[in-house]
Formats: structure tokens, sequence, C-alpha cells
């Protein structure tokens, strides 16, 4: 064996382990709680806790607004930047990079003091509003992610000469966006929406301040009060989070290919 | 005269302070294919663009079949396009693709499926409706999206530079096809293209456009053989140009190098002592004396390159070298390099740029 290839198979298993290590020992703690011997107990009663179920099933509905939400504003937006204000990129890229330097909390006062009951936007004053509220404020921290997809995905595709193509053909702006664009870039939304999705379930501050039941504060407070449930809540979340990232590279997969390779 | 079928009015287009397209006119007649010709930048796109609805005039009107569609967005205008890059989409079949308009248009899914079938039998590619464009060739993609284009029957058919993607021998066999294609169905037809050779073989008509203008427009024959200006002369085909200086006006004397040459009737009133441009094409030009040449100047052979059938030769006469092609004959040899040659034309063929 070379010798290259030989240290490049030992950097790939220090990386391997650093990655693993901990995981495993998280797993391996996870099934710890019966005394000397190895059991799901603690998956079990963390999926059995009706606040789990309940935290869980909140943050699954907020994330699938927050997504609905990312895709009516994000996909319009990045297509029109493409097909008509190419000189506005640079400034949208510079926005949505915003809520990675922004911390969370300092957005949350922000509407906490700018939707209070008395402000002219009462967000606040009800549930619905609260959670409206925060479903808007994910679908801003999750802009960085589903903006670059979005972005990605039609950079792979000629979106003026198809969108000519549509419109000449007969197509109102509905059916270009509908029929030509989004199929074609849909595996970068999906992609969008599942980092959304990782990003909403595991979020803490927002709802948090907010005052929302939602899975992350959950997780918190079960980390903060029990020993081994929280390493099985810690695996269940990276399982999620891995279960929608493999879901991304299965659906990549099907994913129109240019119709403009060279002959 | 009849009513053209597409009028271009007057029409301007300027980007800022640029302006791309300058007091453009033309008619075409129904079922005629007229082809704007230029290089790049010259505005045969942006006219065509105009057309289409992509981009809105700055002055002047286009007139389709009696209606001002100026001011109409691209898909109320009913014209058919085909792009240079395909533009097919990705995501459907090629069924799907040609039924697109179709579909928008609200036809029954019966209708759709007999015009599609319809129309792969016109592309000559019936058995490719289920396929996709990326398992097609850059030609077969073509052929969809001319499908694709006339499919809706659409009253005008544009084509920018469709065949500039593909390879040279697919690029001659589809615009015979296209050509064929559009004569069949009879549909007016405005081509864009760079390439002279495509325009010249296809076309009812060309204008030949340059700086946002079109210098001439005219038939094939009348453009490569009367062509209006320098800038045409140049453009469409080979030309030799020499040197001249007018010696006698009124009788038509010119002299080239040494020699004169008698221009009858072409020099539009230039005086004694004006110098001239002068060209010929190679075809006009024969090796030596020929009977029915009325005219010879003499120089040195520069250069002889044998291409199998014809033989490329170059003679140089005074500071100017002229190209010629003679058939290749395996009883003669090819001139020599260096050798004196005389070059014999007729005078009606030698044309005067202004």
């Amino acid at each position: 064996m070379k010798s290259g290839k030989f240290w490049a198979w030992v950097v790939f298993a220090l990386g391997a382990a650093y990655f693993f290590i901990p995981l495993i020992a998280t797993v391996e703690f996870s099934m710890r709680m019966r005394r000397g011997a190895y059991s799901f107990d603690a998956y079990q009663i963390v999926l059995g806790d009706p606040r789990f179920q309940a935290t869980f099933g909140y943050s699954v509905l907020a994330a699938i607004f927050t997504i609905i939400l990312g895709v009516l504003i994000v996909v319009p937006a990045a297509y029109w930047i493409r097909l008509r204000l190419p000189q506005l990129r640079p400034i949208v890229e510079f926005i949505t990079l915003l809520p990675l330097v922004i911390p969370a909390i300092v957005i949350v006062f922000g509407y906490i003091r700018m939707y209070g009951s008395n402000s002219p936007l009462p967000f606040l004053a009800t549930d619905m509003g609260t959670n409206a509220l925060l479903v808007i404020g994910y679908a801003m921290l999750a802009l960085p992610y589903m903006y670059r997809a979005v972005d990605t995905g039609l950079r792979t595709i000629d979106v003026r000469t198809l969108t000519e193509a549509a419109q000449i053909l007969g197509a109102g702006w509905g059916t270009i966006i509908g029929r030509v664009i989004l199929p074609n870039v849909l595996i970068a939304v999906l992609s969008g929406a599942f980092l959304t999705f990782a990003i909403v379930i595991g979020e803490f501050t927002m709802a948090s301040l907010l005052n929302r039941p939602a899975f992350g504060p959950y997780l918190q407070n079960v980390g903060a009060n029990r020993a081994y449930e929280p390493a099985a809540l810690a695996i269940i979340a990276f399982a999620i989070t891995w279960g929608c990232m493999s879901l991304i590279q299965i659906l990549s997969r099907f994913a129109p290919r240019s119709a403009n390779r060279p002959n | 005269m009849a009513e053209p079928f597409l009028s271009i009015q007057h029409v301007r287009k300027s980007f800022g302070a640029t302006t791309v397209v300058e007091d453009f006119n033309l008619d075409v007649e129904p079922g005629e294919f007229v082809s704007f010709l230029g290089p790049s930048g010259c505005g045969k796109t942006t006219v065509l663009r105009m057309v289409a609805g992509f981009e809105e005039p700055s002055a002047g009107k286009i007139v389709v079949a009696g209606k001002d569609i100026t001011r109409l967005k691209p898909n109320q205008r009913n014209v058919g396009m085909v792009f240079q890059a395909y533009a097919l989409f990705p995501n459907l079949t090629v069924a799907q693709n040609i039924g697109f308009g179709l579909k928008v248009a609200g036809m029954p899914k019966a209708d759709i499926d007999r015009r599609v079938a319809e129309m792969l039998d016109i592309i000559k590619l019936p058995q490719m409706a289920d396929r996709y464009p990326y398992q097609l060739s850059g030609g077969q993609q073509q052929r969809i999206a001319l499908a694709r284009a006339i499919a809706p029957k659409p009253k005008l058919l544009l084509l920018d530079e469709p065949l500039s993607a593909l390879d040279a021998k697919v690029r001659v066999s589809l615009r015979e096809e296209i050509r064929s294609i559009q004569k069949k169905l009879g549909i007016t037809t405005i081509f864009v293209t760079h390439d002279q050779e495509e325009a010249l073989s296809i076309s009812d008509r060309i204008a030949v456009m340059y700086g946002g203008k079109a210098e001439q427009v005219g038939t094939p024959f009348e453009i490569y053989n009367r062509p209006a200006t320098k800038f045409v002369a140049n453009f469409v085909g080979t030309l030799n140009v020499l040197e001249g200086t007018v010696t006698d006006a009124a009788s038509g004397r010119v002299r080239v190098n040494s020699e004169e040459v008698l221009l009858k009737g072409k020099l539009n009133g230039s005086k004694s002592g004006d110098t001239l441009s002068l060209a010929l094409r190679p075809e006009a030009i024969s090796l030596g004396r020929q009977p029915g040449r009325d005219s010879s100047l003499s120089g040195e052979i520069s250069e002889v390159h044998f291409l199998g059938s014809v033989i490329r030769v170059r003679v140089g006469i005074g500071g100017s070298t002229v190209s010629l092609d003679t058939f290749n004959s395996p009883a003669a040899p090819p001139p020599a390099v260096g050798e004196k040659a005389e070059i014999s034309f007729s005078s009606s063929d030698m044309l005067v740029l202004h």
C-alpha cells in the first residue's frame, strides 16, 4: 500500500473515531438504566412520556408550517432575483445570512418588544398569535439554509430560458413556477425543508422565551432533571436529524437531469 | 402588394444610454422564411426578442396579421419560438414537452395526444414520446423543441440560432429539415443566425444587420451578388477587394495596379481621380485569359493549396492578393508559386463598394 493511501486511512479513522466515540458512549450510557444489564428502558420512558409526545407533535407541526412559509417566501424571491434582479443577489444573500450573525435571543427580545399586547401588531396577546410569531421566527432562523438550497437548485437550471420557453407557449406566472421551475428545483426545496425541520425540532431559545410547549425546551428540562433519559433523547434527536439528511441524499437521486448537457 | 403578415415598423431599442436597434423596418409576407444575419451584437436577437415580447421596443410598433402586438405579453401573442439552448423542460417527457402549450391552452387530453403524435411524425421521432430530454442527443432535443414550438399552431415561428450548439453534420441535416417542415406547414418564420451559409441556403429573404440597423434586405441571390453596402459585401461570402483609381469617369475607366478596367454604369457619381474599393467573388475569376471575360489583370502566384477536387490559388496584384479556385485536372499540374499569372473576369461581375 502506498504511504499516501495509508495516511489517508489513518486520518479517516481518527476523524471517524472523533465522531463516533462520543455517539457510541451516549448510546451505551442511555442503555444502562437497568442495573447490571443493557436495556431500552430510558427510551421506553421517554417515548411513553406524554410531554414528549405533546412537545414533539407541537414542534413537528411548527416545522411543517415553517417549511410552508419558508417555501412560499424563498422560492418566488430566489426565482425572481435570478430572473429579473440579479444585481440584488449580493444584498439578498447578505440579508439571508443575518440570522447566523444575530443571536436568536436578541431577535426574540426584539419580537417581545415589537409584538407585545400593547403594540399595533399584538401577536403575543393570544396563543395562536404567539404560535404564528414562533413560526415566523423559525422561518427567519432557517432562511440561510432554505435560501442557499433553493438558490443552488436554481443555479442548475437555465431559469431565464425555461421561463421564456414556458411564456411563449402561453403559460402565466403560476404555471411557470408550479409546472416548470418548482419541479426542477424540488430536490433543492426538499433539502431546505429537511434542514428547516432539523433546526426547528431542536430549537430552544425562541420557544422557551415565547413560552411555547416545544421539543427544545422539553429536551432542556429533561436534561436538567434526569440521568439516562437525556442521553436517550439526544440519540432520538440525532436519529431524526440523520433521517432527514438521509432523505435528502435519497431524494437527490431523483432530481431531473439537466437537458442542456452538451451533445 | 398584399398586406404583410408581420410588419416591424421603425422599431428602436435602447438599454440605458446604449441603442442596440435603430429604426428597424421589415415587412414579412405570409409563409415567408426570413433570416436575420449579422455578427454578434448587431441587434438581430434583440429584434427577435421584441417580436416574441421578451423585450419592449423603446419606439416603433410590431404588427402581426393586422393586429398591433407591441405591448402584448409573450403568452398572449400566439408565437412559437425555438431557443439556441433547446430549453426543453427537464422534468417532462418528450410528449409532455410537446403537449405543454396545448395543455396550457386547455385542449382536451385526447386532442393533445393526437397532436403530439402528429408532431412526432413530422419530426421523424415517433418512438421518443416517453424519453426525457437528457436521454436525447442535441439534434433530437432541438427537433423536439421545434415540435413543441409548432404544436399549438402559432401564427409566427421564431428561431433564435437554433443550430449553433450542434455539430456541423447535424446542423446541415437539421436546417434542411426545418426548411422542409416550414414549407409543409406554410408558417411565417424568422430565423436568427450569424452563419451566412445557413442563411443563404434556407431563406426566402435575408435581412443583413449591422450596428442595430438592417443594412440590406433581399433574396439570398441579391444579397450575395448585389450587396448594397461594403459591410454586406464583406460579411456575406468571400470577397477579393482591390483598390482602383477612376481615370475617366465618363467612360467608366478605372485603373487597377497598372491596368485598366471598364466599369460602365457602376461608378455612381465618382469623379476622375477618385479612389474606389472594387470587389470580386472568387468564383468570378479565372486563371489565364478565358473566352467571354472582358477584363484581365497581371500578377504573380503567391500561394497554391491543393484541396483535392479544387486548387485554391492566391495571386498577388500590386499590393493586394486575389483568391480564386480552379478545378483539379489530372492532365494539368497545379501552377507553381512565383509564376507570372494573368487573371480574367467579366467587368459586370466586379462590385464597386460604397
